[in-house]
């Protein structure tokens, strides 16, 4: 256990230095995996919520389908990212493998059916509860939507940060369209990876350690905020 | 997308020409095989409250539904009859048996149901005002609806469909979860609504609040409408053995 | 309803605000996909910032094993290579994917185990010998299994040794399908021996009861080359700027600095450009 002392000791020294190669990948790591799960959420719960209000041919296929999937193996979804941006694929001409937005595109992949499966069942509930009453006030489809995701926005802050927990803490898939390139792509998971592989496992463990808090930190934050507004909504 | 989807109506139409009367021709309802509803025959007309009686299971909750649009019969057909009755679709409102607020404060509440309606915002302050007024929840206009008690909750209820302005209002057990004190506080939030030259059709399965607010009852038993009379003809004395059994409270509710 | 338009605003507002710190403009950089075994023992932290000082062109570097960067220069994904696999290599450049191939600095493979050397290599100089021995006492020996620089090696002195390993797979020759950090690690866990570089092994921090036993084989000589993407092939390729590394690399001032990088006073790769050019 003496790796896990040096763990906090490394962890300790990085923060207490402000490191600046730290706070670099710190924040990399903040800007891709935030950035990914709010375009996650653009996407999924808005299709979350078509889930759960509409019946349609298929659908329950559809739900099954987005459940299986909040499975991905992130390795996959990096080689398949991979494939569509390298030179040779057919988003080739964007130039953006190795770059932060193709690490955005691969997390956002990642946790699109996270976000979706989750918000599908919150919103599910509350339209079994009030779909016949918006109906009997004459609210449209589109308008109904928007009235069930507010509805249901404490909740699906729970979704969200689902989303971002799995995000923050993948490796595989930015590792291959990241390429973990100093400066540039490294970011907190792919820097563990690189620092276990050196056999430094005091300096990989404490920078998990500092992972660890960050998205403590995140999380605490989110909640906290979104408990006060749900306090003062009294919901 | 099988669901029929209501879409947004214009503005209300205050008064206007009655939607009235509304007539149910063999209405049946059935589900798994089973029938909910069987060959319901029903002229609803302005001017008396309307009491849908009857034990649990009778159907009373599914007819209400049906009146309202809220569900299609299986056969059989559901009109509305008086000059008014393009506009039947925004002349009527309905207030269910749990509350069913969004989680933002009492005037928002009653803000939404008539931003749904197209009202300018400045009529809808007003009008929701005014719907509160009538309620008796003014002081609670800025509270968040999800801390009041479940009888504030219900009359925040009555205000939003009030606010609406309806022809026809329909109740579906708005009393079922509350206590003496809070039912009484409804029945006569109801009572208001109804001299203001609101049809009240309402359902429940209890005896008292029918002979409190009912000036007609509508008697169902296990899918199938045995009476329709004035309510002083039914408590007098009703004609099928099934209400009877009602009324001497030997039917289990 | 304009509490929810303006909660969905706010989102988008945030999403455009984050993308856009996203999308710096880039300055003229270009990529190296390289091995684990230069980028782990600091070699690029070392000189890579004395080019981009010199020319104004930052190198952003991908480390894989030898058969993955192969692989990313030949989908067009990499401007330049700096890799140690003869035979890929050429292969490489017989398909036309490089259109120069210059020889920069070699170093050598050891092979390390538990110190308690059940299979008794300490101080050969054959490493063939020293496999053999390795599968006779069928100790453990853990393969990188990657198609790295280092496994095809290792395959090779295996070969050599007249052993078919592989069909010992599962037993004591574990492939792991690893890095070479990561295959150290694992046979520390498991007290085996396995074959590594020596700039990985001299930076490698976590070496449990591991220790060097063999090395001087002629055979395990170990020569990186520097390799320019062909731009006919892979017209994305920024030719000019990966030939200007190139040529650094083999210049008199990138061999220089080679020569100079040491770990604990140790040299880790020796410069042996044939062509040293200004």
């Amino acid at each position: 256990m003496r790796e896990m002392s040096e763990a906090v000791a490394a962890a300790v020294d990085l923060v207490a230095r402000a490191d600046p190669e730290l706070v670099e990948i710190v924040l990399l790591s903040l800007r891709v995996s935030v950035s990914a799960v709010i375009i996650a959420a653009l996407i999924g719960i808005p299709a979350g919520a078509a889930l759960a209000m509409f019946r349609f041919p298929g659908r329950q296929g559809l739900v099954i389908a987005v459940n299986a999937l909040m499975g991905l193996p992130p390795v996959v979804v990096g080689l398949c990212v991979y494939l569509l941006v390298s030179r040779s694929g057919p988003l080739g001409n964007w130039g953006i493998l190795f770059t932060a937005p193709a690490m955005i595109i691969a997390q956002t992949i990642l946790i699109v059916p996270i976000v979706t499966a989750l918000s599908r069942g919150v919103i599910e509930d509350l339209s079994t509860e009030l779909s016949e009453q918006l109906r009997s006030l004459g609210v449209g489809t589109s308008r109904a939507m928007l009235t069930l995701i507010r509805e249901a926005r404490y909740r699906l802050v729970t979704a969200v940060l689902a989303g971002f927990g799995r995000a923050i803490a993948e490796v595989g898939a930015v590792l291959i369209v990241g390429g973990n390139i100093a400066h540039h792509t490294r970011v907190m998971t792919t820097a563990i990876a690189l620092e276990t592989s050196r056999g430094n496992l005091a300096l990989a463990l404490g920078l998990g350690l500092i992972l660890i808090a960050v998205s403590l930190a995140i999380n605490a934050l989110v909640y906290l905020t979104s408990g006060i507004a749900r306090r003062r909504a009294g919901a | 997308m099988a669901r029929p989807a209501i879409e947004e109506q214009p503005a209300i139409s205050a008064g206007g020409p009655s939607i009235l009367p509304l007539v149910l021709r063999d209405v049946c309802l059935s589900a798994g095989g089973r029938a909910l509803l069987d060959r319901v025959n029903l002229v609803l007309t302005a001017g008396v409250r309307t009491v849908v009686l009857g034990p649990n299971g009778a159907g009373k909750s599914l007819l209400l539904r049906i009146c309202h649009g809220l569900i299609s019969p299986s056969s059989g057909t559901m009109e509305w009859t008086g000059p008014g009755a393009t506009e039947a679709r925004v002349r009527q409102a309905m207030v269910f048996q749990r509350p069913m607020l969004l989680r933002r404060s009492v005037i928002a509440n009653v803000d939404y149901a008539l931003a749904v309606r197209r009202m300018s915002r400045a009529l809808r302050t007003t009008r929701a005002r005014e719907a509160l007024e009538m309620a008796g929840l003014a002081p609670l206009a800025e509270r968040p609806a999800g801390v009041l008690s479940g009888g504030e909750q219900q009359r925040v209820a009555l205000a939003r469909a009030w606010a609406l302005d309806p022809e026809v209002l329909f109740l579906d057990e708005p009393t079922a979860n509350l206590d003496p004190a809070a039912t009484r506080a409804v029945e006569e939030a109801i009572a208001g609504i109804a001299r203001g030259g609101t049809k009240i059709v309402m359902t429940t399965h209890d005896l008292g609040q029918a002979r409190r607010l009912a000036e007609e009852i509508v008697f169902l038993h296990n899918g199938r409408l045995l009476e329709q009379r004035s309510a002083a003809a039914f408590f007098a004395g009703p004609g099928h053995e099934a209400a009877r059994a009602f009324l001497r409270g030997e039917l289990l509710w | 309803m304009k509490g929810s338009l303006s909660w969905v605003r706010l989102l988008l507002l945030l999403g455009t605000a984050i993308v856009a710190t996203l999308v710096h403009p880039a300055g003229r950089f270009i990529t190296l996909a390289s091995t684990t075994s230069t980028q782990n023992s600091g070699l690029f932290d070392y000189l890579l910032p004395e080019f981009t000082r010199k020319t104004g062109i930052e190198v952003r570097v991908v480390a894989v094993g030898t058969g993955q960067a192969i692989e990313l220069a030949e989908s067009g994904d990499a401007d330049v290579l700096l890799v140690h696999d003869r035979a890929g290599e050429m292969k490489f450049m017989s398909e036309g994917h490089g259109v120069s191939r210059r020889e920069v600095m070699y170093n050598d493979y050891v092979i390390v185990g538990p110190g308690s050397d059940p299979a008794a290599v300490r101080g050969l100089n054959d490493a063939a010998q020293a496999f053999r021995r390795i599968a006779d006492a069928a100790a453990n020996f853990v393969s990188r299994g990657d198609d790295s620089g280092t496994n095809r090696q290792e395959l090779r002195l295996w070969e050599a040794a007249g052993i078919d390993a592989k069909s010992a797979s599962g037993s004591w020759y574990k492939e792991v399908g690893a890095g070479m950090g990561a295959t150290l690690n694992t046979a520390v866990g498991l007290d085996a021996y396995t074959l590594t570089d020596r700039a990985t092994w001299a930076t490698f921090r976590n070496r449990g009861d591991l220790e060097l036993l063999v090395e001087g084989d002629p055979r395990l000589f170990n020569q990186y080359a520097v390799i320019e993407i062909n731009p006919v092939l892979h017209p994305a390729v920024k030719a000019s700027d990966a030939r200007l590394f190139a040529e650094w690399l083999v210049s008199r001032e990138g061999q220089a600095l080679i020569g100079a990088f040491t770990i604990d006073g140790q040299a880790l790769f020796f410069p042996n450009a044939t062509t040293p050019e200004n």
